[in-house]
Formats: structure tokens, C-alpha cells, sequence
């Protein structure tokens, strides 16, 4: 398949595919943040996950068109208030759900499966019943357009170095949540051992609200990038659940770092391989790939060494 | 200071500890002696409220605890030395203190913590899980110290360490007595170590309190014939 292409091409193609699966990347690593952080804090797998990114995208969306209409002096800065509504507009909704339905399904993870799933349902036919079937998009402002032409062939796309910028923020400022902050030991501590965490004094059900929450909200600064890449329907979001496990079990659970390497291997791979073959076969080299290292590293790329 | 009045626990139809009195004086050790499966542990986990009572009252000075989930009791000034210490392994050693200081007001570990576990301010960014059995044990009653307790409830602690550590570790608690004030109720199958500590022994058997002594007349024979199986 390479036999096309001269060698400064197949270059350039590698780095353009590269750089534009940038945006994927960070869309996977940010839902991969927050599903791993919540199935490692309550066991939870939480299904609606797309919906809590697509919700996001949808405010993302309802702040463009606000914006562009009554506020047209500030457009430019709009991606910046969206990405923050978005957070506290998911963030709200995932501890809303925590107290009303997730709470009471603890040592349940089957049931939550359903429970969640459920709600994913839910969610997206109120999708379409309030913004309707159709997807829609939104504007970009004109400094988030365009691209820095690199070399004759190799473009960056500005929103995609934009989106990457903002991953690697919001990753870090969850590490030293979790790693430096005394709430995130708390976390850490209701993870390894929620009976004892509690016997030591951790208000494990403040605890859990407050990650659920964290963990969606993160979901919809996800949803606000991944308005720059694709369109937003009411059923986008499930699209990427599947991609999204796939790197919280590939990357290792519990490792922050881990996390963003599968993320990346994974977005890479899909984003350079689909160039060259179709995006269906693209997705089985990359399942097969991921299948055989899970079989020979079942604990994931990186898992924390330990006597117990 | 602390009364345990009619306390039953269950699991599900099984009733383990069946309406059980006790009481802790104020700077008194009370050790609760029981072979294997007579409920220390279950008494242990439902006065720590890990595991619900189903009936009965827990009084901490004048303050009812018995409804009250584990970390709300921690709040009220009951620690918790779990049985197998039950540190978190993938935490360091300062983490694992800084949990039992979430119901304080305090941000920093007191100085006191590792005056009394020297071993711990060498080991400070170790893994607690890197740590050895008598490490553990000595970081899970920091831990539990750090909360700042009234009452410390501690669970078979020489459970797997070596002799010569138990004894270290009698002369640590008492210590603790002394210097901070506090209460001890403690639960255990080694003989020596209870006589050694304690101002009272408790002996269990099926739920229920069956032979109480205070130190000074224990009578060493009957207890061991007790706990002899």
C-alpha cells in the first residue's frame, strides 16, 4: 500500500495523519480520564459516558450560536467560556445521577451496566427530542481556523494544537489533583479500600459524588473538543464509548500515565492506518494489535509494582 | 466513658454477638480475649461501624453512635486498627497518616506520630505496601492516631509479627495511654500480650461475654483454660 508514494510523501502523509488525530487523541484522552477515573473510584462503568461528552458538545454548541448572535464582539473567546459551562453542565448532571440512581447500585456492577446504559438511552432521545434528529455544528472563531504550514506539504491544524494543549492542562491538573492534593489521597484511599477508607474517617459517599461528578464534567471539556471534529448528533457520542474502554483497558486502570500512552497509540494508529485502508479496517488492525498485547500484558501497559 | 449496652450483631439470619454489654473507663486498656470465630472481630467491625448492629446502643461519653456510619464515628473519636492492618498498599507512608487526618482540622502530621514511630519518618515516601508486617502495624495505629481519637479500637494487632515486636509494641500503646490520654479496647488471642497491656480483660465465647477480671486478680489459669481449644 506504501508503493503509491514517493518517501518525502509517505513523510509528510505520516505527519499529517499525525497531527491530525491530535484532536482524537485528546478527545480519547479526556473521556479515557474520566472513565477511568470514576470505574476506578466506585466500579462503575458507566455506559452513558458518550452522552455526558455529547451533552457537553451540545453546550458547546448552544454558546456558539449565542455568542455569534447577541455577543458577536466576544466570539472569539467563546470556546473558552463553552469548555467551562460545559464542565459544571456535566459535572451537575453526573452528581445528579450519582444521588439518584448510582448510589443505590454500589456492588452492583451488572446492574449499573444496565442502569447506565438505560440512561444513556434516555439521554439521547432527550438529545433528540430538544435539539433535534439532525446533527449540527458549530462555528469556529477565525483564530481556532486554519493551519501553520510546516514544510511545502506538512499543515498543522491550529484547533488541533489548540485541543492538545488543552488536554495536557486538564491532564495534569488531574494529576496533581489525585497525586499532590489531599482530596485526591482520599480518592486513592476509598479506591484501594472503601470499608477502610470510611473507618479512617473519609466521607466515602461525599467522595464518590464529587469524582462521579469530576469524572463526567471532564467528559463535557471532551464533548467541547470533539465539537472541531465532528458534528453533533444525538447518538455521536456512542460511537466513541467503545474507542474510550479500549484505552482505559489497554492503558492499565489506575494509570494516569498509562491512560494517555494508549491514548495516543490508539488514536495514532487509527488516525495514520485509516489514510491508507478504510477506516472499518483501520479499527480491526488496531482491535487485533490492542487484543494481542492485552494477551501477553493482561494488567495493561503500565500497572504499579507492589507487594501486597 | 465508653458503654456498649445490648449490642446484637447478625449476619443476615445468623446472629454473631448476642446482646452484649461492655464499658471502657476513660485512660483504661480493655483487652477482649476469644478463640477463633467467637465475634471479636464482628464486635470490633460493628463498634466501628463497618458492619450495621441490629440492636443495642454504643455511647461515646453521652453521644449515641450506634446509627452513625464509620467515618461519622471516627469524627466522634473512635479509631480503627483493622485486623491484617489494612493499609493502603499503593499509598506512601505520609498519605497513609494523611487519610486519618481528614476529620481533623490540622493540614500537617503531628511531630508526636513520629516521635512515637521513628521508623515511619525514615520510610516517609515508601509504598505502604513496600513496608514489613511490624512497619504496617505501627503505620496503621498512626493512622489511626492521626484522627486524633478518644477511643482506639484496635483488632488482634499481633496478628502474624514477631514476638520480640509484639513486646515493642505493648510498651507503645501503653505509652500512647499515657502521653495522649486516651482509651484502648483491643481484642486479641495472645495471652502474654493482653496480660501485659491490659487493666481489664474481657473473655468472649459465641457472642457473649463470659468471664470479665481486672489485671491485678486475673487469675492466668482459668483464661488460658479459656482460650484453649
Amino acid at each position: 500500500m506504501f508503493s503509491d508514494y514517493t518517501s518525502t510523501e509517505l513523510v509528510s502523509i505520516f505527519a499529517m495523519q499525525g497531527f491530525a488525530g491530535l484532536i482524537l487523541f485528546s478527545v480519547f484522552v479526556l473521556m479515557a480520564l474520566g472513565l477511568a477515573i470514576i470505574f476506578g473510584q466506585m466500579g462503575v462503568i458507566n455506559m452513558a459516558h458518550g452522552e455526558f461528552m455529547i451533552l457537553g458538545a451540545y453546550v458547546t454548541y448552544l454558546l456558539s450560536n449565542l455568542f455569534e448572535t447577541h455577543m458577536p464582539a466576544l466570539f472569539s473567546i467563546y470556546f473558552f467560556v463553552a469548555m467551562i459551562v460545559a464542565f459544571f453542565a456535566a459535572g451537575a448532571l453526573g452528581a445528579l445521577v450519582e444521588w439518584g440512581l448510582i448510589r443505590h447500585l454500589y456492588r452492583r456492577p451488572l446492574d449499573t451496566l444496565l442502569a447506565t446504559w438505560g440512561l444513556s438511552l434516555i439521554l439521547q432521545q432527550t438529545y433528540r427530542t430538544v435539539f433535534g434528529a439532525r446533527e449540527v455544528g458549530v462555528s469556529l472563531p477565525d483564530w481556532l481556523m486554519g493551519s501553520i504550514p510546516l514544510t511545502d506539504i506538512i499543515e498543522i491544524p491550529i484547533n488541533g494544537l489548540f485541543v492538545m494543549g488543552l488536554t495536557l492542562t486538564i491532564a495534569v491538573s488531574v494529576y496533581f489533583l489525585m497525586f499532590k492534593s489531599r482530596w485526591g489521597g482520599q480518592v486513592r484511599a476509598v479506591v484501594q479500600n472503601r470499608p477502610m477508607a470510611g473507618a479512617v474517617g473519609i466521607n466515602t459517599e461525599k467522595t464518590d459524588r464529587i469524582t462521579f461528578a469530576l469524572g463526567c464534567g471532564i467528559a463535557g471539556v471532551a464533548g467541547s473538543a470533539f465539537t472541531m471534529i465532528g458534528s453533533t448528533g444525538p447518538s455521536s457520542g456512542q460511537l466513541y464509548i467503545v474507542d474510550t474502554f479500549l484505552v482505559v483497558v489497554f492503558g492499565g486502570a489506575q494509570s494516569l500515565l498509562g491512560t494517555i500512552a494508549s491514548a495516543f497509540t490508539i488514536s495514532q494508529a487509527q488516525s495514520t492506518m485509516e489514510f491508507f485502508l478504510s477506516g472499518s479496517m483501520a479499527k480491526v488492525l488496531t482491535l487485533l494489535t490492542v487484543v494481542g498485547i492485552l494477551m501477553l500484558r493482561p494488567q495493561g501497559l503500565f500497572a504499579l509494582k507492589i507487594r501486597h | 466513658m465508653f458503654n456498649v449496652n445490648n449490642l446484637s450483631v447478625a449476619y443476615g439470619q445468623s446472629e454473631v454477638i448476642h446482646g452484649m454489654n461492655l464499658d471502657v473507663k476513660k485512660n483504661e486498656i480493655v483487652a477482649v480475649l476469644g478463640r477463633n470465630g467467637m465475634g471479636k472481630t464482628t464486635l470490633m467491625k460493628a463498634l466501628t461501624g463497618m458492619i450495621p448492629s441490629k440492636t443495642g446502643s454504643v455511647l461515646l461519653g453521652d453521644r449515641e453512635l450506634a446509627h452513625l456510619k464509620s467515618y461519622d464515628r471516627v469524627k466522634a473519636g473512635v479509631a480503627f486498627v483493622p485486623q491484617g492492618r489494612m493499609i493502603f498498599s499503593t499509598m506512601t507512608v505520609k498519605e497513609n497518616i494523611e487519610t486519618g487526618l481528614t476529620t481533623t482540622k490540622t493540614k500537617r502530621i503531628p511531630e508526636m506520630l513520629y516521635t512515637l514511630f521513628p521508623v515511619l519518618k525514615e520510610m516517609k515516601s515508601r509504598r505502604g505496601g513496600n513496608l514489613s508486617g511490624g512497619q504496617q502495624q505501627q503505620l496503621a495505629i498512626a493512622r489511626a492516631l492521626a484522627s486524633q481519637p478518644e477511643l482506639l479500637v484496635l483488632d488482634e494487632p499481633t496478628e502474624g509479627i514477631q514476638p520480640s515486636i509484639i513486646r515493642d509494641m505493648a510498651r507503645t500503646l501503653k505509652k500512647i495511654r499515657d502521653e495522649i490520654g486516651l482509651s484502648i479496647l483491643v481484642s486479641e488471642q495472645v495471652l502474654s500480650f493482653a496480660l501485659d497491656i491490659a487493666d481489664r480483660i474481657l473473655v468472649i465465647e459465641k457472642g457473649e461475654v463470659v468471664h470479665e477480671e481486672v489485671r491485678a486478680q486475673v487469675d492466668e489459669q482459668k483464661i488460658a483454660a479459656y482460650l484453649s481449644v
